[in-house]
């Protein structure tokens, strides 16, 4: 039965990847989408450009994108013992946007000058600003992680970096242009469609080593349901563990958020989503099957957001939390047990 | 591959700790107790600030038999088993566990020699009291925790031994207390140990269910020949079942014998002394009837002894 559940999910994502690829402003069929994928030529050389340049990037962006906020959602909820946990408790999305709002509304002057030569570089300032912030407390974030004893402090200081990023930027806001605001507003909306195949030879590494490392860390993080003590007494080195638990965890959200935009709902959701379905907390299970759903639905929320067959386009976040929200409330008053880790 | 990571950092952690302590690793002077202890100081270091809680102590935890460590609360119970299993550090002094040095076990060995049941409540969402007790074989499993067949036989095993093989299927939260409390047994045994710990083991059961554990406890370390060794403040269920007590006072005096030698030498009335007029007048009136014959030896004997044949108790409330 979970066999045929995990087939299922794979199907799924599979189907969502070839749609993605197939849909949008223009349709292509299936087949032509498969011939190019398989290296042929379509029957159109704007379909084969559509694809290869465009919508391929895009589609493994929001697979790996999903696939990581939801590894990362789920290894914080366990490493917390918190149902409510994200990928971006500790800081590491505020962290981000620091960047991008120092970038876009603070020094928008000094940015032109030194990154706005071209559109492309420009681009990669906003990636670069990101990365930087989100590096930054990611490096806090593991400083901390080695020395503290529990971890709430871990929490907490996530907690606090968040508000601290979020006066700074308010302050940028209030001082800003209104142009210079909704670039910013834009950023925050979150894309899969800003990775090029240049800017993919570091999101698609960065997002590789961050999920191998969360696939070894389900033994521990199994031991790590019964609590720290427990997982203590079984020969796990917590203080170990919880650093590469949060060394991964912070890698994948950085990352993510770095090259697309803060993405809410899936992180947090799909971790839940797996349970549900699985009716397990066994991380073998879970985390293959966050990572199937995870890649799948964000392919879907992104197809979505594209509204197919209008001309208009919805900011991603928004249907990730219109389409998202509501699925969950069903599950939840469907199920009991919901929300339980 | 944490694994790996978790040696790596547990081998400097020895060097380190290594320079710290010159002395040799010596053989256990009693290789037939499950934890020997010899000049043992516990407590608590916190930077240079330091709190001894038990100086001194020389204990050996005897194989195939039920201890019960008894005291009041603050006596130090919980320090003194979280430095026997190498959670905490001694002060001062050495352990030995199943014969070997505990400073030179690796958190991972520790695993392999000493299991736990804690009092920590359990709180998983989706996860059957089967799922439960296989953690138990964490210390063995690879990078995964994928079960061999072997592995699973293990864990069948505890179960059915600890009582639950029914629970198999059921979820975890949907347990009673007394249910998921042989769950975790059942947990513990699966990691295959020579000596498990038990930190309040009947704190959350109703009586019935409280005299049953105490018989599965006693039954399991003798069938098993496992050293089980638990904190309780059941006093008149650890006269009954254990077949030794270590007995903790308020002002840091430490004994051990036998239930009765104990009650004989009047011990148990000096530790309990603190704890109020109304436990006092309860151990004198034991202690009275000891001394009047009218509590034999076979008050505490004859009854665990014979319930090993006849499980009397398993009958108590189902």
């Amino acid at each position: 039965m979970r066999r045929g559940i995990l087939l299922l999910l794979i199907a799924f994502t599979g189907a969502a990847f070839m749609l993605s690829l197939a849909i949008g402003a223009v349709s292509i069929p299936l087949d032509e989408v498969l011939r190019v994928l398989l290296g042929g030529q379509a029957s159109k050389d704007t379909w084969q450009t559509i694809v290869l340049t465009f919508r391929l990037p895009k589609a493994i962006t929001a697979l790996l994108a999903g696939a990581a906020l939801s590894a990362a959602g789920l290894q914080m909820q366990t490493l917390f013992r918190n149902p409510l946990a994200d990928p971006f408790v500790l800081g590491i999305s505020s962290g981000a946007s620091l960047g991008v709002a120092l970038v876009v509304l603070g020094g928008a002057a000094v940015s032109a000058s030194v990154f706005g030569r071209t559109a492309f570089l420009g681009e990669l300032g906003l990636v670069g600003a990101a990365s930087l912030g989100a590096a930054a407390v990611f490096a806090l974030v593991l400083a901390i992680a080695r020395r503290v004893q529990s971890v709430i402090t871990l929490l907490v200081l996530g907690l606090m970096v968040g508000y601290l990023a979020s006066a700074v930027v308010s302050v940028l806001i209030y001082f800003s242009l209104p142009e210079q605001v909704s670039a910013y507003i834009n950023w925050t909306f979150g894309s899969f469609g800003g990775v090029t195949w240049q800017q993919m030879r570091a999101f698609a590494p960065a997002l590789l080593v961050g999920l191998g490392t969360a696939l070894l860390t389900v033994k521990p993080l199994n031991a790590l349901l019964l609590g720290e003590n427990y997982a203590r007494s079984m020969g796990v080195n917590v203080r170990v563990v919880r650093w590469w638990v949060t060394a991964s965890a912070s890698l994948l959200a950085g990352a993510v958020t770095a090259f697309c935009g803060p993405i809410g709902f899936i992180g947090i959701a799909v971790p839940h989503l797996c349970r549900a379905l699985f009716a397990t907390s066994d991380h073998r299970v879970l985390m293959p099957a966050s990572l199937l759903l995870g890649g799948g639905l964000a392919l879907i929320f992104d197809l979505i957001s594209q509204m197919p067959g209008t001309r208009a386009a919805l900011p991603l976040n928004v249907v990730t939390s219109a389409v998202g929200a509501p699925v969950v409330l069903w599950i939840v008053m469907r199920r009991q047990s919901f929300g339980r880790i | 591959m944490v694994n790996r990571w978790e040696q790596a950092g547990y081998a400097l952690g020895q060097m380190r700790r290594a320079s710290e302590h010159s002395e040799p690793a010596e053989r256990s002077p009693d290789a037939t107790a499950a934890i020997y202890a010899r000049d043992l100081t516990t407590g608590y270091r916190q930077g240079t600030r330091v709190r001894v809680v038990h100086r001194g102590l020389g204990l050996a935890l005897p194989r195939g038999k039920l201890t019960a460590l008894l005291g009041p609360n603050g006596a130090g119970k919980s320090t003194l088993m979280r430095t026997l299993s190498g959670l905490q550090p001694a002060l001062a002094g050495a352990v030995w566990v199943d014969g070997v040095p505990l400073r030179t076990l690796s958190p991972q060995a520790i695993a392999r020699k000493l299991a736990v049941v804690l009092t920590d409540r359990v709180d998983v969402g989706y996860m059957t009291a089967y799922a439960l007790a296989a953690l138990g074989r964490h210390p063995y499993t690879r990078w995964d925790g994928w079960l061999t067949p072997e592995d699973e036989q293990i864990v069948q095993e505890a179960m059915h031994a600890a009582g639950c093989a029914g629970l198999a299927a059921r979820m975890v939260a949907e347990l009673s207390d007394g249910e998921r409390q042989r769950v975790m047994i059942a947990r513990a045994l699966a990691q295959q140990t020579p000596i498990i710990f038990l930190d309040e083991p009947t704190a959350f059961l109703d009586l019935p269910r409280r005299i049953e554990m105490m018989h599965l406890l006693a039954d399991l370390a003798h069938r098993t020949g496992r050293a089980l060794l638990l904190s309780t403040h059941d006093l008149e269920l650890a006269l009954r079942f254990a077949d030794g007590l270590w007995l903790m006072g308020g002002d840091g005096t430490f004994v051990t014998g036998t239930p009765m030698e104990l009650l004989q030498r009047g011990e148990l009335l000096r530790v309990f002394s603190g704890e109020g007029r109304e436990v006092r007048r309860y151990l004198q009136d034991l202690h009275q009837r000891w001394q009047a014959k009218d509590l034999s030896a076979d008050w505490l004997k004859a009854e665990t002894q014979g319930s090993h044949d006849k499980h009397p108790v398993s009958q108590i409330g189902g």
